[in-house]
C-alpha cells in the first residue's frame, strides 16, 4: 500500500521542521552515537526479558512467552494540548456512566428515542442483574482506557472506548521505567509529567468505591484468571505495585454474606475486588454454570452491597462499536455540552442507508465487527486483495447489524528507531482513567501503540503492533 | 497473605533447593567417574541416578549406564520430571503465581537463570558443558538465597519460603546417606573396617561438606565421623541438625506472626526433641536405616502440617 498522502506527523512538520515539543529531544538525539543507541535498544529487549515483561502466546505446542516489541523514541505530546485533551476525556468518561446507570434504570435516552433500544437488546455484554442496582458511588466504569488517533495539531479523534477491561497500563509504566534507565539524562533535559505514581493512584481510587459498610481501611484484591492467562503479567505487577492481594476465584469464597479470601490465617474480607475476568467467569451461579474461574454467590453480596467490583459487571455493553457509534449523542444527553473529542465518522451497516454506501466504498473503508476487539476480525480495505474484500462482502450481507465502518483515517506518525534510522509509524494513544466518587484522575500520557510495520495501520500487540514512552510536557 | 500463594512460594523453594542437590550429586558422580575404570564408572552412574531418585524413569528409556546419558536425562530429559529443565520450569512457574510475595530481585534472579539455564540446556549436553551446566545451578540457587537475603521483608513470605528450603535439604540429606551407606555398607560388620575412602569422598562431596569435613577431622575418613558429621553437626549447613534447627526457628517465627502455634510447631518440637538426645552411637545401634527412616516421615509430616495450619490448599 501507498503511504496514505500527507498525514500528521508527530515530530516534523510537512516541511521538515521540528515541532516545539520535540525540540529538546531532537537536540539530544542529535549528539548521541547512533552505535551506541543501537546497543541501548538491545538492552532495552534484554531488561524486558529479564524482569518478564511478557504476554503468553498459546499455539499447537506449547505456551510461548512474547515480549511487545518496544521503541526507544517517545510519544511527546505538549502541554497544553493534553490539557485539551484530558477535558473531552473527562466529559466522555463521565458520559459513559451516567449513559450505564440510565441504561440499567429508567432508560430516560431511549424515552427520549435519542438511541435505539435494540442497541442493548440482544447485546449479550449487556446484564439483566444488574438492572435496578446502582453500584457503590454510582459508578460502573472505574477504570476505563480511551483509545485515541490524531489527524493534525490538535485533532484527535475517539476510536474506541474501553469501559470493561483495559489492559497495557504495566507497558506504560515499564516503558517509561525501561527509558529511565537507559537515557537518564534525557529526562534531566526534558522536563516530563510523572506516570509512576499510578498504582498509587490506582489503589486510592479504588479504596474510594469501597461499598459504605467498609470498616477500617478497604482491602483491595486483583481477580485474575491465573498465570496462564496473556495478560496475568499485568496483574501480578499491579497488585504487587498496589500491595494488594492478587488472588484467583478458588481463593474467595462467600462467608456470612461478605466476599473472603483464603489466607494463611483464615477467611478475610475484601472489600473491593478489582477484576481482571470477564463478567461471564464472575459468578458460576448467575452467569456461566461451567466455569472454574468464579466465585460462587458474589453476585448476591455485589447486589446487597457488601463488595466493590471494578469495573462493574455489564459494563462491556459500551464497548461495543455500535453504541461507540452514538457517542456524541449520548455525550450530549447526559453532559448538556457538545462533545470536546470527536468520534471517527462511523456508518452503521445496520441501517439501509449507510449498508448501501458500505458496500459501495468497501475498499475505502475499514469495517469492524461490533463486538470485535484486538484487531480481528477486521477488515482494512485499502490494504486488502479483491477476495479479501469479496469475502468480507459476504460476511457483512450475511449479517449487516453486526458491523460498523469507518474511513481509512490518515493516522498520525511518529518515528520508530529501526536499523536505518528514523523511520516514521502510525501510531495511537490509550489513556488510563480512573474514576471514583471523589474524582476523575488522567495519568499524563498512556500508552502510545505502534504499528511497527512500514504503513501499517495495525497497532494491535496481538498483530504485531509495538509499544512507545509516552510524554506529557510539564508547562 | 494468600494460602494459595504461601503454597506457591514453598514448593517455588523445595523445587530451587532440590534441582541444586541434583546438581551437586552431578558433580560429584563426575569426579567419581572420571578416577574410575568403566566398569566402576558405570556403577558409580547407577548409584547417581538411584540417589537422585530417577531409576525407574532412566531404565524405562536407557538400558545401559553411561554418563552422557545419565547427565543429559538427569539435565535435561523432557519425559524426566524430576530433570533439571522440567523442574526448573515448575520453579518459575511457582514464581509467577507467589509473584508478589517476593521481592523483584528474586523474581529477576529465579527468571534471568531460567532463560540462561533453558538456553544451555537446549541442546544435548556434551562432556565439555556439564561443568558449566552444573555450575549454572548451583549459581542460580545462590542467586535467588542471595537475592532473598538482601531484599526480603522478614515477614511469613520470607518464613515460607525459608521453611521449603529446610524441609527439602534435611530430605535430601537423610536420602543421600541412606542410599550410599546401603550400597557402601552390605553389612553392619563393615562399620569401622577400613573403607573405600573415594565413596565416602563422593558422600560428603554430593552434599559439598567434603572440605568442611576435612577441616574438622584433618582428612581422617570413618564412617561413623561422616554420619556423626551429616547428622549431628549443627555447624554443617546440610546436616539434619541444622536443617531441624533452622526449620524450628522459621516455624516459631510463623506461629509469632500469626499470633497462634499449630500442629506443625508440634510435631517440630517432638522431632527436636528426639534428635537432640541421640548419641551417634544410639543411632547406630537402632539402626542408621531405620533412624532416617523415622526422621524422614516426621519431616514429611511436619511438611504437611504446615500446608495445614496455613491453608495452602483449602
Amino acid at each position: 500500500m501507498s503511504e496514505p498522502a500527507a498525514n500528521f506527523d508527530e515530530m516534523r512538520t510537512a516541511q521538515g521542521a521540528v515541532r516545539p515539543a520535540y525540540e529538546g529531544y531532537c537536540n539530544w538525539f542529535d549528539e548521541q552515537e547512533t552505535r551506541l543507541l543501537h546497543r541501548k535498544n538491545s538492552e532495552a529487549e534484554k531488561n524486558f526479558r529479564r524482569t518478564g515483561i511478557t504476554f503468553n502466546v498459546y499455539g499447537e505446542d506449547e505456551a510461548e512467552e512474547r515480549l511487545i516489541p518496544f521503541d526507544m523514541v517517545p510519544r511527546i505530546i505538549d502541554g497544553g494540548e493534553w490539557r485539551r485533551v484530558t477535558r473531552g476525556i473527562e466529559q466522555r468518561v463521565k458520559a459513559l456512566n451516567a449513559f450505564m446507570h440510565d441504561l440499567y434504570h429508567r432508560q430516560e435516552i431511549i424515552r427520549a428515542g435519542r438511541v435505539p433500544e435494540r442497541l442493548f437488546r440482544g447485546n449479550e455484554a449487556w446484564l439483566p442483574n444488574m438492572v435496578g442496582f446502582t453500584p457503590p458511588g454510582g459508578i460502573y466504569t472505574h477504570i476505563v482506557g480511551i483509545d485515541l488517533v490524531r489527524t493534525g495539531p490538535d485533532e484527535f479523534f475517539v476510536l474506541e472506548d474501553n469501559a470493561r477491561t483495559p489492559s497495557g497500563v504495566s507497558y506504560m509504566l515499564e516503558n517509561r521505567e525501561t527509558m529511565m534507565a537507559m537515557f537518564p539524562e534525557l529526562f534531566t533535559r526534558v522536563p516530563v509529567e510523572t506516570v509512576s505514581d499510578y498504582p498509587r493512584r490506582l489503589a486510592k481510587s479504588l479504596a474510594a468505591c469501597a461499598p459504605p459498610g467498609t470498616r477500617g481501611k478497604p482491602v483491595v484484591a486483583v481477580l485474575t484468571p491465573g498465570i496462564y492467562n496473556s495478560a496475568y503479567f499485568e496483574h501480578a505487577f499491579l497488585a504487587d505495585q498496589m500491595g494488594a492481594e492478587l488472588v484467583e476465584g478458588t481463593d474467595l469464597r462467600v462467608v456470612d454474606g461478605k466476599v473472603k479470601m483464603r489466607t494463611t490465617s483464615g477467611y478475610r474480607t475484601v472489600d473491593v475486588i478489582y477484576r481482571r475476568v470477564d463478567d461471564e467467569f464472575l459468578d458460576p451461579l448467575t452467569f456461566n454454570s461451567s466455569s472454574v474461574l468464579g466465585v460462587p454467590g458474589i453476585m448476591d453480596v455485589y447486589r446487597a452491597g457488601n463488595v466493590t467490583i471494578a469495573n462493574a459487571p455489564g459494563t462491556g455493553v459500551c464497548d461495543d462499536k455500535a453504541i461507540y457509534s452514538f457517542m456524541p449523542e449520548i455525550v450530549e444527553f447526559y453532559t448538556g455540552e457538545k462533545p470536546l473529542l470527536p468520534n471517527v465518522q462511523t456508518w452503521r451497516c445496520s441501517e439501509k442507508d449507510s449498508l448501501a454506501y458500505v458496500l459501495d466504498n468497501l475498499s475505502e473503508l475499514v469495517v469492524k465487527e461490533v463486538h470485535g476487539s484486538g484487531g480481528y476480525g477486521m477488515l482494512i480495505g485499502p490494504t486488502s486483495t479483491r477476495k479479501e474484500v469479496a469475502d468480507f462482502r459476504k460476511k457483512i450481507e450475511a449479517k449487516p447489524e453486526n458491523y460498523i465502518a469507518q474511513p481509512t483515517l490518515a493516522l498520525s506518525t511518529c518515528p520508530v528507531f529501526t536499523k536505518s534510522g528514523l523511520a516514521p509509524r502510525h501510531v495511537d494513544l490509550r489513556p488510563f482513567v480512573l474514576v471514583s466518587p471523589d474524582k476523575i484522575d488522567i495519568t499524563p500520557g498512556g500508552l502510545t501503540r505502534v504499528a511497527m510495520k512500514k504503513g501499517s495501520l495495525v497497532v494491535n500487540s496481538s498483530q504485531g503492533g509495538g509499544t512507545k514512552d509516552t510524554w506529557v510536557l510539564k508547562e | 497473605m494468600l494460602g494459595r500463594t504461601a503454597n506457591g512460594l514453598f514448593w517455588m523453594f523445595r523445587y530451587l533447593e532440590r534441582v541444586e542437590n541434583t546438581a551437586r550429586l552431578l558433580d560429584a558422580g563426575l569426579r567419581m567417574a572420571l578416577t574410575r575404570d568403566s566398569v566402576t564408572a558405570e556403577e558409580e552412574w547407577r548409584s547417581v541416578i538411584s540417589t537422585a531418585g530417577q531409576k525407574s524413569g532412566y531404565e524405562a528409556k536407557h538400558g545401559t549406564y553411561t554418563g552422557v546419558q545419565a547427565w543429559n536425562f538427569i539435565l535435561r530429559d523432557r519425559d524426566n520430571p524430576a530433570s533439571v529443565t522440567e523442574m526448573f520450569d515448575r520453579i518459575r512457574t511457582n514464581a509467577r503465581l507467589a509473584r508478589n510475595a517476593i521481592s523483584g530481585e528474586v523474581w529477576e534472579a529465579i527468571n534471568e537463570s531460567w532463560m540462561d539455564i533453558r538456553d544451555l540446556l537446549s541442546r544435548p549436553v556434551g562432556q565439555n558443558h556439564v561443568g558449566e551446566a552444573i555450575a549454572m545451578v548451583r549459581r542460580a540457587g545462590t542467586l535467588a538465597h542471595g537475592a532473598m537475603t538482601g531484599s526480603m521483608l522478614r515477614d511469613e513470605s520470607f518464613h515460607f519460603a525459608r521453611a521449603g528450603t529446610f524441609i527439602e535439604r534435611f530430605d535430601s540429606t537423610s536420602r543421600i546417606l541412606d542410599i550410599k551407606y546401603y550400597l557402601l555398607l552390605p553389612s553392619l560388620s563393615y562399620v569401622g573396617s577400613s573403607l573405600d575412602t573415594g565413596q565416602w569422598d563422593t558422600v560428603l562431596r554430593s552434599v559439598s561438606g567434603d572440605r568442611a569435613y576435612r577441616w574438622i577431622n584433618a582428612g581422617n575418613i570413618d564412617a561413623r565421623g561422616i554420619v556423626e558429621f551429616l547428622v549431628l553437626d549443627d555447624r554443617f549447613p546440610r546436616s539434619l541438625a541444622f536443617c531441624q534447627s533452622a526449620l524450628r526457628q522459621n516455624l516459631a517465627a510463623l506461629a509469632r506472626i500469626h499470633g497462634r502455634e499449630g500442629r506443625s510447631n508440634e510435631l517440630m518440637r517432638q522431632a527436636d526433641t528426639q534428635l537432640s538426645s541421640l548419641t551417634i552411637e544410639e543411632i547406630f545401634d537402632m539402626g542408621l536405616h531405620q533412624f532416617l527412616l523415622e526422621f524422614m516421615a516426621s519431616n514429611a509430616g511436619i511438611a504437611a502440617a504446615i500446608a495445614e495450619d496455613y491453608r495452602f490448599l483449602r
